[in-house]
């Protein structure tokens, strides 16, 4: 291990979260994600990746609020910034790429305007100005014919391109982390991959930390340098990408681990949800502190047949 | 575009012709006449033979079909046939009226607009608020009061008590006039705006595109202008499209109510004297306003939202 940790851009200590006091849904996460590193999110549905990222960018709806704990970007307390600083952070230094990007872009609105947005609110440009530097971000994700692509509206344009122009607008300030929460998963097999490269190519470039969220194990092995492994609002085990998969520690990690399709028999970017997991673990009740996933179910007697 | 309001144009045709027929067949069995209120009106056209006389000259001895058919000829050149009161084309009855009628019509759209679009947005923008609750109240009241009743009560607050504006009549370029029967009018409509406002709002800051326009980090009053505004717009397009289309019909009280001479008070008093062919031509009237109100929404559609395709 490195004795010269750099200082983390992010660092999350403790994060509660929930509705009002009673209902908690993270019950106090603790993680920290360094300078252009790759950090990577699993966990099954509705274990709290998705609040997670929306805590650490500050854009929890109503009824959801942090209840405890911190989050340190780059030294500053998130949460006790005022909000207009907190809000000039968004976008500018830590950006999030969402899930569906269908519906993540206004449709009255040329993506042109929407990429050039990013340079008249952070960077105060005139909008003649911010309109040719989102041509060249548009350029730089690989939009084909950017120029012409930056008059056209979202409907206008395939699921992986929209997702693209996403990632044009969350990189557009060139922040310091961003946050990617599924940003593949809506889109078709065929150009995952694609979008997932691009994107850690350039944040590679760029210095840029991310935390990607994933369902997808083996998009999480090749993205990653470390992961995290939520279960039920709790992070249950962090490691080194390589060794979780040869090592895991937790019994959670390990049900993970044999739910997913074998790793050999994947290409990289290969799309492989844990369906068989969610199967498994809705179907059981587990206990708070024991995950008892990688129980074999076995034959069971419905209730009704029992003597 | 010319291309699709001409076949809008078009389309509006069978629709025409339907509302005809079905004018046609009611006039045609509702029963009285004019010649029977003329002699309720105690003239003296007890004569057969002036009866007779009448029923030739007006046509209204040959059968249905022919006269329907006489009637679409006629309208095909603009004809819409002699009232029976006044022996006057029909066209130089509405004519003097429409002008009256529209801008009332749209005098009352403009205050519903004006009131219920920034009030809906207000209140939205803190939902639960007593702001909010205060506002759907009156909205709620807005819509149930009978216009009839708070024409009324406008007209007795500011015409009789008060004494600022004159209780009923027309003059041509007087403003006083039309802003207590604009206002009784466009109450209804206010508040349906007010609250398909709200909805509208509600519904858009729910949008995935907003979320990402907050995680952009733009101040909230430039993402209600720019990632809001518009949207909502799109989603009340619709109803204040069917809301002004329908005022120049709903009109017919309030015109009555404020002596205001438009289409729906004309309406009132050919009925009143079975005079047939004015009764059809205020009803051609009222639905052409609607069918060209609703292309005009279309239209705007098309420019407004890119996902519309015009061709
Ligand atoms: N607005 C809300 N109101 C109530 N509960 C919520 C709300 N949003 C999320 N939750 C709860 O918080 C928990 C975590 O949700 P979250 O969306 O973070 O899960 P996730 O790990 O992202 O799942 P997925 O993989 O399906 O995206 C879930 O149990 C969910 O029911
Ligand atoms: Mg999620």
């Amino acid at each position: 291990m490195s004795q010269f940790l750099p200082d983390p851009v992010l660092s999350v200590r403790n994060l509660r979260l929930g509705i009002g006091k009673r209902y908690e849904i993270l019950h106090g996460i603790s993680f920290d994600i360094l300078p252009g590193e790759t950090y990577g999110l699993v966990g099954e549905s509705g274990s709290g990746k998705s609040v997670t990222g929306l805590a650490i960018m500050g854009l929890l709806k109503r009824p959801l609020s942090v209840t405890g704990g911190t989050i340190h970007f780059q030294d500053r307390d998130l949460l006790k910034m005022h909000p207009r600083e907190r809000r000039q952070l968004r976008g500018d230094r830590i950006a999030m790429v969402f899930q569906e990007p269908m519906t993540a872009l206004n449709p009255l609105v040329t993506i042109g305007r929407q990429i050039a947005e990013m340079f008249v609110i952070h960077r105060g440009m005139g909008w003649p100005e911010a309109r040719r530097k989102a041509v060249e971000a548009l350029e730089s994700v690989r939009v084909p014919a950017p120029e012409e692509r930056a008059h056209a509206y979202p409907h206008q344009l395939s699921g992986g391109m929209r997702q693209r122009v996403m990632i044009a607008i969350a990189l557009a300030c060139r922040p310091d982390l961003l946050i990617a929460d599924e940003p593949t998963t809506a889109l078709d097999v065929t150009v995952q991959a694609g979008v997932l490269e691009l994107m850690a190519e350039l944040c590679r470039a760029e210095g840029t930390a991310v935390l990607l969220v994933s369902h997808d194990l083996g998009v999480i092995a090749n993205m990653c340098q470390r992961v995290g492994v939520m279960d039920q609002g709790r992070l249950v085990e962090e490691q080194d990408t390589r060794n979780i998969f040869t090592n895991p520690l937790h019994p959670y990690t390990r049900g993970l681990l044999a739910a997913r399709p074998r790793l050999g028999s994947r290409t990289p970017g290969q799309r492989s949800r844990l369906i068989e997991l969610d199967e498994v673990v809705n179907a059981k009740d587990r206990g708070r502190d024991m995950p008892t996933l990688i129980t074999p179910r076995g034959p069971q007697l419905a209730p009704e047949t029992r003597a | 575009m010319m291309r699709f309001i001409l076949r809008r144009t078009l389309q509006m045709i069978p629709t025409m012709l339907a509302v005809i027929l079905i004018i046609f067949v009611i006039f045609s069995v509702v029963p009285g006449s004019f010649i029977t209120s003329l002699m309720s009106e105690g003239r003296n056209a007890t004569n057969a033979q002036v009866l007779s006389h009448l029923n030739e000259q007006f046509g209204l001895d040959q059968p249905l079909p022919v006269r329907l058919w006489n009637y679409l000829s006629g309208l095909a050149h603009f004809d819409l046939g002699i009232s029976y009161r006044t022996r006057e084309p029909v066209w130089n009855v509405i004519e003097p009226r429409l002008w009256p009628s529209i801008k009332l019509a749209l005098c009352a759209m403009g205050f519903a607009a004006f009131v219920g679009i920034p009030l809906g947005f207000l209140a939205a923008l803190k939902p639960g608020s007593v702001f909010d609750s205060g506002t759907m109240v009156v909205a709620v009241s807005g819509l149930s009061l009978p216009e009839f009743w708070f024409g009324l009560l406008l007209m007795y607050v500011f015409a009789l008590n008060l004494g600022w504006l004159p209780s009923f009549g027309y003059q041509p370029g007087s403003i006083r006039h039309i802003i207590l029967p604009a206002i009784a009018l466009g109450v209804g409509p206010m508040a349906l705006l007010a609250r398909t406002t709200r909805a509208g709002v509600l519904d858009v800051m729910n949008a995935d595109f907003v979320r990402t326009a907050r995680a952009k980090g733009l101040a909230e009053p430039r993402l209600v202008r720019s990632h809001v505004a518009r949207n909502v717009l799109v989603l009340i397009l619709t109803t204040m499209g069917l809301q002004i289309g329908a005022l120049m019909g709903q009109a017919i009280v309030i015109e009555k109510l404020f002596s205001w001479p438009g289409i729906g008070s004309l309406l009132v008093d050919s009925v009143a004297v079975r005079d047939i062919p004015v009764v059809q031509g205020a009803v051609l009237v009222i639905v052409l306003w609607f069918l060209v109100i609703n292309m005009l929404v279309d239209i705007a559609y098309a420019l407004i939202d890119p996902r519309i395709k015009v061709s």
